[in-house]
């Protein structure tokens, strides 16, 4: 008889490391030729699409770091708190949180000067987004509720506080669609190259991914974060006060998450509507666990997720390949990296008996 | 005001529209607790639950019979699980992970194959849903009558499940097994039980149920498909998973009063109420987590949830 088995096996080299999430990827985009084939594309048009409808012209290509954008910002928010083990799912609600603080302050505050807005608008989306999961950080830390169930339902919650406020207060005088007013121009965020949406959010992005490396690297906090993912246990013992790690760690990856909200709505919206994101923070920990949990991984990550986002919607006006495969290919990206990952640790013996 | 609320008709309608929001709740519920019981978290639920409705549906619209289409959703469901069991049973995966990848993969793939099938229709297409089917003399009990017994046959076979799931969780050996298996896998291998093909079956089973809760919402609650149909029903159902403290009975009472939330909102509704819209959608999630507050301090989780089962194994 033969039995398979998983066993541990000897650690992979450095360079194995950077190679296996590029072999995940060219595994998914093969494994993308399924549900294209079966949707009737051709395989070669459908790939040339995708890529060039990301990559192709100048526009295109400046279009996909403007998706990469919101993805970077929730891919780390999620890094960030699940190398932590602070399972917090919640980024759509924390992203919604930041746009939405930042929409109350971009139409309100009339009367600070120009210069000075933008930046309250972003402090203000960070603090909500932050302390929308400081909830959640809270209820774990204090009383034992699980953080995976109880950040799932805030992004319901959230939902619905937008919803109620855009249909009140917060509603277009005059209109009868749930959106806001637009923000004041002194809160938009500035454009950076002509003909295009390339927007001070990028860079911003670029930054975000520099600051957590830092954090992870080089401080105590960083340190003390990971050693409460490691093992909380040990770390308390180890004298690191866990609790307020774990609510610092929140703070940041729930801040982050609000400044995916803030970028969509001082640069691409400009006012607050309830389809503001298309899932944002949900692609967020899918790119999160490609890059393996890294600052640098979920950049890379985000950029490829952002590639097939703006690609399939060129893909799909060419060869009527329905656009959702682009969510289709995330999923299947999630589980060929799982996968992947297992044999960095573990390889398959096959027992003959 | 208050005359319209306390009148016969509007609790009657309250207890039906209770018991009609519970039903896929109940569904998901029971079948999230039969695998969380065996040790395995499932959060592929919502998208199974998604998957569950789409295909439902689908089916239903190619083949004009409900139950046909109650079959696949059905299928698909324990097709999805058979994935999620793969991932995190027999690779060992971290559950929370791969539950995540099954439920992102599954919302896409439903959405998908319904525009595959039906394009971008101005306006969606619709079943013909099913009917409430009244139990002869328990119906024409006054106020309570018309809105338990007058009920779609889902919502009978999901209130038959409670106890169903109850008695072979705790009055029979198979569920002897799947609790052993769920807080002591080691010791339940000792005495020949096969960890993994326990979990495997269980997994198979809840995703059938769960399958079954969503494409109560595409054939009976509604009888259209829509994008944000499931609306996190799948994520309230972990939640009363762990307000039941992993009992059916316990869990399906959850599912209830969260049904009778849902319902109460769709009911002050349809009375024209002019509150914010909203802020009574929000209550149901809202009141869910105040609950977790109250149970996870004494919550008995199955000591075996979220650990992979491996076999010692020396290298060579």
């Amino acid at each position: 008889m033969i039995s398979i088995r998983i066993v541990k096996r000897e650690p992979l080299p450095g360079w194995a490391r950077i190679l296996i999430p590029i072999a995940a990827i060219i595994v998914t985009l093969i494994l993308s030729a399924i549900p294209i084939l079966i949707a009737g594309g051709k395989l070669w048009k459908s790939y040339y699409f995708l890529f060039y409808g990301a990559l192709g012209t100048r526009f295109n290509l400046l279009e996909t770091f403007v998706k990469a954008s919101p993805l970077i910002f929730t891919g780390l928010a999620v890094a960030f708190a699940f190398r932590a083990k602070f399972w917090n799912i919640g980024a759509e609600g924390q992203l919604l949180a930041g746009a939405l603080a930042a929409t109350w302050a971009g139409i309100y505050f009339t009367g600070v000067p120009g210069f000075m807005l933008l930046p309250i608008v972003m402090i203000s989306g960070f603090l909500a987004g932050g302390l929308w999961a400081s909830i959640p950080a809270i209820l774990k830390t204090k009383l034992r509720v699980d953080d995976v169930v109880s950040t799932l339902l805030l992004n319901y919650v959230m939902i619905h506080i937008m919803g109620a406020l855009l249909f009140g207060p917060l509603q277009q005088p005059g209109s009868s669609w749930p959106r806001s007013s637009e923000i004041i121009e002194a809160a938009k965020y500035p454009m950076l190259l002509s003909k295009s949406r390339f927007h001070l959010g990028i860079p911003l992005a670029f930054i975000a991914v520099l600051i957590i490396l830092f954090i992870n690297k080089k401080t105590i906090f960083g340190y003390q974060s990971k050693a409460v993912g490691v093992n909380i246990k040990a770390a308390h013992f180890g004298g690191i006060n866990t609790t307020s790690v774990i609510l610092l760690t929140a703070l940041i990856s729930g801040g982050l998450a609000g400044l995916a909200g803030v970028g969509e709505l001082c640069a691409i919206q400009y006012r607050l509507i309830k389809d503001i994101s298309p899932g944002y923070g949900y692609s967020g920990i899918v790119i999160a666990m490609l890059g393996n949990l890294h600052p640098v991984g979920v950049l890379f990550s985000s950029l490829f997720f952002s590639v097939i986002i703006v690609g399939a919607q060129t893909m799909s006006r060419m060869t009527g390949v329905p656009y959702y495969i682009a969510e289709v290919i995330q999923g299947m990206a999630l589980m060929v990296m799982l996968v992947f990952l297992l044999f960095t640790e573990f390889r398959i013996r096959v027992l003959r008996k | 005001m208050i005359g319209e609320i306390l009148n016969i008709a509007f609790i009657t309608g309250l207890i039906g529209a209770t018991m009609r929001m519970a039903t896929p709740i109940i569904f998901a519920t029971i079948g999230e607790i039969l695998v969380e019981r065996s040790g395995v978290l499932n959060l592929g639920i919502e998208g199974i639950m998604l998957m569950g409705a789409m295909t439902g549906f689908l089916v239903t619209f190619i083949s004009g019979s409900l139950w046909v289409g109650v079959l696949a959703a059905a299928l698909v469901g324990m097709i999805l699980a058979l994935l999620m069991a793969f991932l995190s049973v027999f690779l060992g995966l971290s559950q929370h992970v791969s539950g995540l990848g099954i439920t992102l993969f599954s919302s896409g793939l439903a959405m998908f194959i319904y525009r595959l099938h039906f394009g971008s229709p101005v306006i969606p297409p619709i079943v013909q849903p099913f009917t409430q089917v009244a139990i002869p003399l328990l119906s024409k009990i006054p106020v309570i009558g018309p809105g338990l017994f007058d009920q779609y046959m889902l919502t009978y076979i999901a209130l038959l499940l409670i106890p169903l799931i109850s008695i072979i969780l705790y009055k029979t050996k198979i569920g002897l097994k799947i609790r052993t298996v769920g807080e002591n896998p080691l010791a339940a291998d000792t005495v020949g039980v096969n960890v993994n093909l326990t979990r495997t079956l269980c997994l198979v089973a809840g995703g059938a149920l769960m399958g079954t809760g969503g494409a109560f919402l595409t054939l009976a609650h509604q009888n259209m498909f829509l994008i944000d149909v499931i609306g996190g029903r799948g994520w309230v159902s972990i939640a009363m998973v762990i307000f039941g403290n992993w009992d059916p009975l316990k869990g399906a009472l959850g599912a209830i009063i969260f049904g009778f939330l849902d319902g109460l909102q769709l009911r002050l509704q349809g009375l024209g109420f002019r509150v914010a819209f909203d802020i009574f959608l929000m209550i149901p999630y809202l009141l869910t987590i105040v609950v977790l507050v109250g149970v996870s301090r004494k919550a008995s989780v199955p000591a075996g949830l979220l650990k992979p089962y491996r076999r010692e194994e020396k290298g060579g």
